[in-house]
């Protein structure tokens, strides 16, 4: 739909809805192109991100969580998010931009399911977040290393079955063990879990789905840095 | 015409059997561990399963390889095996339906590969089908009746599965359903009435939900699905309930009883092949026979 409009004859609130628009309907290629205008215009790479890519996101996430997109829609969104945000990546580090915050996050050992903390991985992304995705099958161990390594805001973890669950307890404990459970925000998600198991465990929140842990993430790193919330 | 019709015209409704892997960590299997292993390393316990749904009444048991697909099986740093646990699923099936002296028709389950395929994931569709066409040529070899495709979210990777085992044969019986637990649809979107239709156009004999939120929400489905499709076989195959957390461990409240009104309200939402799925036991299936039975001479 949008090849047939000439984005250089666009005003600059128009291009902003219209990426938004284009990462609804999971266009990659004219993303791209609008956000290469953007900053032609002279945006800031921050404000492309923000009032763009992001606020794109967040209708994609609203709709994904009332059962008005589903994860095929997601997916093709978050690819053009990936786009999007490929060009805007290094020139965010050059200019100093604000940092939304790190994620570490996997599949807890035991478990090989990976398409929901994918699409946890690909919402965050989409947020502004960087993240940094262990995979499936990630021990306390692997979790605590890329810990070091990042020094993320926010650890999450994901389980499918009833049997590994109880894993994600460890990973809490090894934290607090080496006096690092305060440091980092800990989501939990995954089919059979729930808010009272996530309390149970000492995790900081349980999510529903992708679009609940980026509103989630936004709100807990919020209180914790004593900003306003989101 | 098809064993599962045969089995239809007798009763007017098949029975299937209950959770696999519920029963198989009740007996031991450790976390995170491969049932399918147990098809040769424990075959007593897997065995004793099928013994008990068997016993309970079942008139479909599916064999233990839910997971017996490439895909699964190399997270195990199994890969190589797919023929043999198969196979060896089907044997043991097959002995414990003899031994039980009851007719029943052996279903080789098949699972979902657990990835997505191109343009949304890695896998490419070809690559898929051969996986599926891999298990699906054990299963057959082995000796099944049918093919019991489950759990699926979407339906090109139904149709990949499908087209499988057409590979191997071109007439087994094939029974497809899909796993509908967001907002009504499956993971992937897919509505119980595209779903229906879908399968049905792929040749399925039999077409429905398993897997889910508990009861209630595929009862939906079951409606939904004989709205669109008045003449197809529906299957209906619900958990016990959503799992609960105590203490840690996994607990389903569904009772024998819920189980009976749900069989019989899928029974009554057009569903002819009903059974149960996670969390249920023997207990469940025993419950759900009598309330059927009492279907059929109207009691």
């Amino acid at each position: 739909m949008s090849e047939d409009i000439d984005i250089t004859q666009l005003e600059i609130p128009e291009i902003l809805e219209l990426i938004q628009d284009d990462l609804y309907d999971g266009l990659a290629d004219e993303v791209v192109a609008s956000v290469r205008e953007l900053l032609r215009r002279g945006l800031t790479p921050y404000d492309v991100l923000t009032k763009g890519l992001v606020a794109g996101m967040d209708i994609v996430g609203a709709d994904f969580r009332d059962g008005i997109l589903f994860v095929p829609e997601v997916l093709m969104a978050a690819k053009a998010m990936k786009a999007g945000m490929e060009l805007l990546r290094p020139l965010l580090a050059e200019t100093g931009a604000p940092q939304i915050g790190t994620m570490v996050i996997g599949t807890v050992k035991g478990d090989i399911h990976d398409i929901g903390k994918n699409l946890v991985a690909m919402m965050m992304e989409g947020a502004g977040f960087n993240v940094i995705n262990l995979g499936i099958n990630v021990d306390a161990d692997k979790f605590l290393n890329a810990y070091h390594e990042h020094k993320p805001d926010i650890l999450g973890m994901s389980a499918l079955l009833t049997t590994t669950m109880p894993y994600m307890g460890v990973v809490i404990n090894t934290l607090k063990e080496q006096g690092l459970r305060d440091k980092v925000l800990v989501l939990v998600g995954g089919a059979p879990l729930n808010s009272a198991f996530a309390e149970e465990i000492g995790a900081d929140a349980y999510c529903r789905d992708a679009a609940v842990a980026v509103v989630t993430a936004k709100k807990l790193l919020a209180i914790k840095r004593g900003e306003p919330a989101v | 015409m098809n064993a599962i019709q045969s089995f239809l015209d007798e009763a007017g409704y098949l029975l299937t059997d209950g959770a696999m892997g519920t029963m198989l960590f009740a007996s031991g299997l450790g976390h995170g561990g491969a049932p399918e292993l147990w098809n040769v390393e424990q075959p007593d316990r897997v065995a004793a399963v099928h013994s008990a749904y068997l016993e309970a009444g079942s008139q479909i048991i599916l064999t233990n390889t839910f997971g017996g697909s490439r895909y699964r099986l190399q997270l195990h740093n199994m890969e190589s095996r797919v023929a043999e646990l198969n196979r060896a699923a089907v044997k043991l099936l097959r002995e414990a339906v003899a031994a039980s002296g009851k007719k029943a028709l052996v279903a080789g389950d098949i699972g979902p590969s657990g990835g997505l395929i191109q343009p949304l994931g890695e896998l490419t569709y070809e690559e898929v089908v051969d996986g599926f066409a891999e298990q699906a040529a054990a299963l057959i070899e082995g000796g099944v009746d049918i093919l019991w495709i489950e759990t699926m979210a979407a339906l090109d990777e139904v149709k990949a599965a499908v087209e499988a085992v057409r590979r191997v044969s071109a007439d087994i019986p094939v029974v497809t359903t899909m796993t509908f637990d967001t907002h009504g649809r499956t993971m992937m979107g897919v509505t119980p009435e595209k779903a229906a239709n879908t399968l049905l156009s792929y040749g399925a004999a039999a077409v429905g939900g398993n897997c889910g939120n508990g009861p209630e929400e595929i009862i939906a489905v079951i409606q939904k699905m004989h709205a669109i499709a008045p003449q197809a076989i529906l299957v209906a195959k619900a958990n016990a309930g959503i799992p609960e957390l105590v203490a840690g461990q996994p607990v389903y409240r569904a009772s024998p009883e819920a189980m009976a009104e749900y069989a019989r309200l899928a029974y009554d939402a057009g569903a002819r092949i009903i059974g149960a799925c996670c969390g249920s036991t023997a207990a469940h299936i025993q419950a759900i026979a009598d309330a059927l039975e009492g279907k059929r001479t109207g009691r």
